[in-house]
């Protein structure tokens, strides 16, 4: 590139839009000799390869998100008018004593469900990676048949939720579930575990979600304590550090991302667990708040409905932030 | 092993992800935007005494059956029916669980895939929407016209009563029919009673508690209700409320009065059934979603003795149900000497609804199938098939029927006038499945007193009074 050819203004920004859709042989050269043409080719050829999945992206997710938080601002019903009535349905969930028991609920799952599972997942992840005993020279291993564990824990998660939901729907049931016939045997009577008090109803839930999504964070965690070196842990067992030691000085800060994004994830998880709650517990024990929406968008309230959707995002979005910014710090590349 | 670290940007794109799971119902929303715009409709044909709806002879007909208990057999008779009588008209009928799913992103359109609708099952439309948003069609010119089986009846004079006020919300015509009618009441065991317990059916409270107290001595439990769907308390406690109050009563809920829960009539119902539950008369427990089919059984099985149930429940429990058994519905029992309406009062709605969507491109031939459906041979058909009770009258006198169906037939007859039903249940569906369903929950259990009950109730009715989303109807 010769200098003299370099105009002495730089083109104007609509020949830059223009030369964005022309190919080069028709792009003026006062553009093509720009230093920034080269980052708007290179954006355009990457734009070139992702417009249709953007496009779809867009169609399909973003617009129906931009309709649903226009509608939360509306009275519609389901009828060929819509009213716009400004915050009028974020007052009334202000004011309805339904939703705040449901959300109570929520947020109780959002809190105790992550944390439960999350140790539970660690938990079982270190025994399989790092929790057996020291066989020939290895540094590491994890505890007697623990690759058949990984498989056996991962089986809830390829089970449908619905199938979950039934399945320990009759686990719980009250006269001839799995364990009230079991304390039944011991000579104990159970308690109703579905239809009886909140806070049964509650640990139902819990045990439910937990069970059902624990193998994944063993799966996950155990990626994660396989890819730290092994000379790590070797180095810590010279200098006689025990299994609790190694976990919490060394294996835990080294898997501190993968733990975060787990928590998110989870966290998210139990913030709508709607299947599992609509398909096995009566309503009239419990509800969480997707299951509420639900009901006010069965009864035609589409507007409050779409409400209640727009403060599910909106907590599970303050929700990962807070996450995200809990404990950051850099990274050890290893 | 790969490489498993996860960096921001990945945290970011997952909660993005993730977060669209928080909102199941954005999906089902974009599929319903409002919009507008009709296609061609049939336009009418000419009316004749054999045709006095005026269908057009050509016009295809599209039915939508909920398939639930009573499947859709009974209404493919009335749709080959129709073929028969319009052999030019293309008919054709589906059927599905999922009716507003299949449905009412259509009808919001104003552009419905179906000219007869049965709106009915857990994913059925929210009729009182539908009415005042005007998607639904008014049956009056049909309810006028001539019946099917005599020209000089008129559709409206051949049924049940109760038939246009179910359909009416609130105006003087008629947005919804139904085609069988339910009987609620307590159901019971004749071989229980009679032979078991050597009693005869209370007729009063007083004999109820005196049943019950020889049921607990035989260790049977004198009642049971599906600890999964308290909300079933309802069909045993209703007609009580009238019989106590009044008419006047059971009218104050459902134009959502002040203070309607709190009336003494209803006070006294909900006390007469604390008793049962402080005397631990009431066999608990079958609270999964499973649970009413699992109280049925431990029913036929002779465990309880009083159950709160339809008149369905002879057909969905005809599996547990042993010979001899002797299934009945008694009407339910008088508080007191000073009760305002007799002992025989009972709570049966017609059931099952249908409804011709407003923009349908065939009304007329929608309306046709419904006063098809009110004929003879289908009402005798629906009963064989389902052994539900045709709202047509005395469709199926003189017919041999199974126990629970005959006591049910007889049980209408003998209330004559004086059938109750409550609107609010049809109008205000949250206030009973949900609020009075959480209610008995705790209620039933003895978690709550007879005031926290009907204060919450009250709380509830005066909720949905106020609440802009809620379609009130008014007193006509």
């Amino acid at each position: 590139m010769s200098t003299d050819k370099r105009p002495a203004r730089p083109p104007h920004l609509l020949l830059f839009l223009a030369a964005a859709v022309l190919p080069p042989r028709f792009t003026p050269e006062s553009v093509r000799y720009d230093r920034r043409y080269r980052t708007l080719d290179k954006y355009r050829f990457i734009a070139g390869f992702l417009a249709i999945p953007l496009a779809f992206y867009a169609v399909f997710v973003v617009s129906p998100f931009l309709q649903a938080i226009y509608y939360a601002f509306t009275d519609w019903s389901g009828g060929p008018v819509a009213n716009f009535i400004g915050f009028d349905n974020f007052v009334k969930m202000w004011n309805d004593e339904r939703f705040w028991d449901s959300t109570v609920t929520s947020l109780t799952l959002l809190v105790v469900a992550p944390v439960v599972t999350l140790v539970l997942g660690m938990f079982f992840a270190y025994m399989i990676t790092a929790g057996g005993r020291h066989r020939r020279g290895q540094a590491i291993a994890g505890v007697a048949g623990s690759s058949l564990y990984k498989v056996v824990y991962f089986f809830p998660q390829v089970l449908s939720v619905a199938i979950v939901a039934v399945v320990w729907g009759r686990v719980f049931n009250t006269n001839a579930g799995l364990i009230n016939g079991g304390l039944n045997s011991l000579g104990i009577k159970g308690p109703a575990w579905l239809g009886g008090e909140y806070g049964l109803a509650l640990i139902a839930t819990l045990t439910v979600i937990c069970w059902s999504f624990v193998g994944f964070y063993v799966v996950l965690f155990s990626a994660a304590m396989g890819a730290i070196p092994k000379d790590i842990h070797e180095a810590a067992l010279l200098d006689g550090a025990g299994r609790g030691t190694t976990f919490f000085r060394v294996t835990l800060p080294l898997i501190r991302d993968t733990v975060r994004t787990g928590w998110i994830y989870m966290g998210i998880q139990a913030l709508d667990s709607f299947a599992i709650v609509l398909v096995m517990m009566p309503p009239h024990a419990m509800k969480v708040t997707p299951v509420f929406l639900y009901e006010r968008f069965r009864e035609g309230q589409f507007g409050y409905a779409t409400a209640i959707g727009v403060v599910l995002l909106l907590l599970s979005v303050v929700f990962s932030l807070i996450v995200m910014r809990v404990g950051d710090r850099d990274r050890i590349e290893y | 092993m790969g490489p498993t670290h996860v960096n921001r940007r990945d945290v970011l794109k997952r909660t993005a992800a993730a977060g669209l799971f928080a909102l199941p119902a954005v999906g089902a929303l974009s599929s319903c935007a409002s919009g507008g715009g009709g296609e061609k409709k049939a336009e009418k044909g000419t009316k004749s005494d054999k045709n006095p709806l005026g269908v057009k002879e050509d016009a295809a007909l599209s039915v939508y059956i909920f398939n639930g208990g009573y499947k859709d057999r009974y209404a493919q008779f009335v749709t080959d029916m129709y073929g028969k009588a319009y052999p030019k008209a293309e008919v054709d009928q589906k059927a599905t669980e999922k009716i507003a799913t299949q449905l009412q992103p259509k009808i919001v359109r104003g552009r419905p895939s179906a000219d007869v609708v049965n709106n009915s099952g857990a994913d059925q439309m929210n009729i009182g929407k539908l009415v005042a948003n005007k998607q639904v069609a008014d049956f009056t010119e049909m309810l006028d016209a001539p019946s099917w089986d005599d020209p000089a009846v008129k559709v409206r004079d051949s049924l049940y009563p109760a038939m246009q006020p179910m359909g009416a919300f609130g105006t003087d015509g008629c947005y919804q029919l139904n085609i069988a009618m339910t009987v609620y009441g307590n159901w019971y065991s004749q071989r229980m009673l009679k032979e078991t317990l050597e009693a005869e059916y209370p007729k009063t409270w007083d004999e109820m508690l005196a049943v019950c107290k020889k049921a607990k001595d035989k260790g049977i439990h004198g009642w049971s209700y599906p600890g999964g769907h308290p909300r079933y308390m309802l069909f045993s406690m209703y007609a009580m409320f009238a019989q106590a109050g009044g008419r006047e009563v059971v009218e104050a809920m459902d134009y959502l009065e002040p203070n309607a829960w709190k009336h003494d009539a209803v006070k006294s119902v909900f006390e007469a059934f604390e008793e049962l539950v402080a005397k631990k008369y009431v066999l608990t427990g079958f609270d999964g979603p499973q649970g009413h089919t699992e109280m049925q059984t431990a029913w036929t099985k002779g465990k309880c003795v009083f159950v709160p149930n339809g008149s369905w429940v002879e057909n969905e429990a005809k599996d547990t149900t042993p010979k001899g058994f002797g299934m009945t519905v008694g009407a339910t029992p008088s508080l007191s000497s000073g009760d305002k309406l007799p002992f025989g009062t009972l709570y049966s709605p017609p059931g099952e609804p249908f409804i011709v969507p407003a923009q349908a491109a065939n009304v007329r031939g929608g309306l046709e199938w419904m006063r098809m459906m009110y004929s003879k041979e289908a009402s005798v058909n629906l009963f064989k098939e389902t052994g539900g009770i045709p709202a047509l009258k005395g469709a199926i006198d003189g017919m041999q029927l199974p126990p629970g169906t005959d006591s049910a037939q007889k049980a209408i007859t003998a209330a004559g006038d004086n059938i109750v039903i409550p609107f609010f249940k049809e109008w205000y569906g949250e206030l009973f499945t949900e609020d009075y369903n959480k209610v008995m929950g705790r209620f039933m259990t003895g978690d709550m007193s007879t005031k926290e009950a009907l204060d919450t109730m009250q709380k509830a009715a005066d909720r949905v009074a106020k609440d802009p989303d809620i379609t009130k109807i008014k007193k006509v």
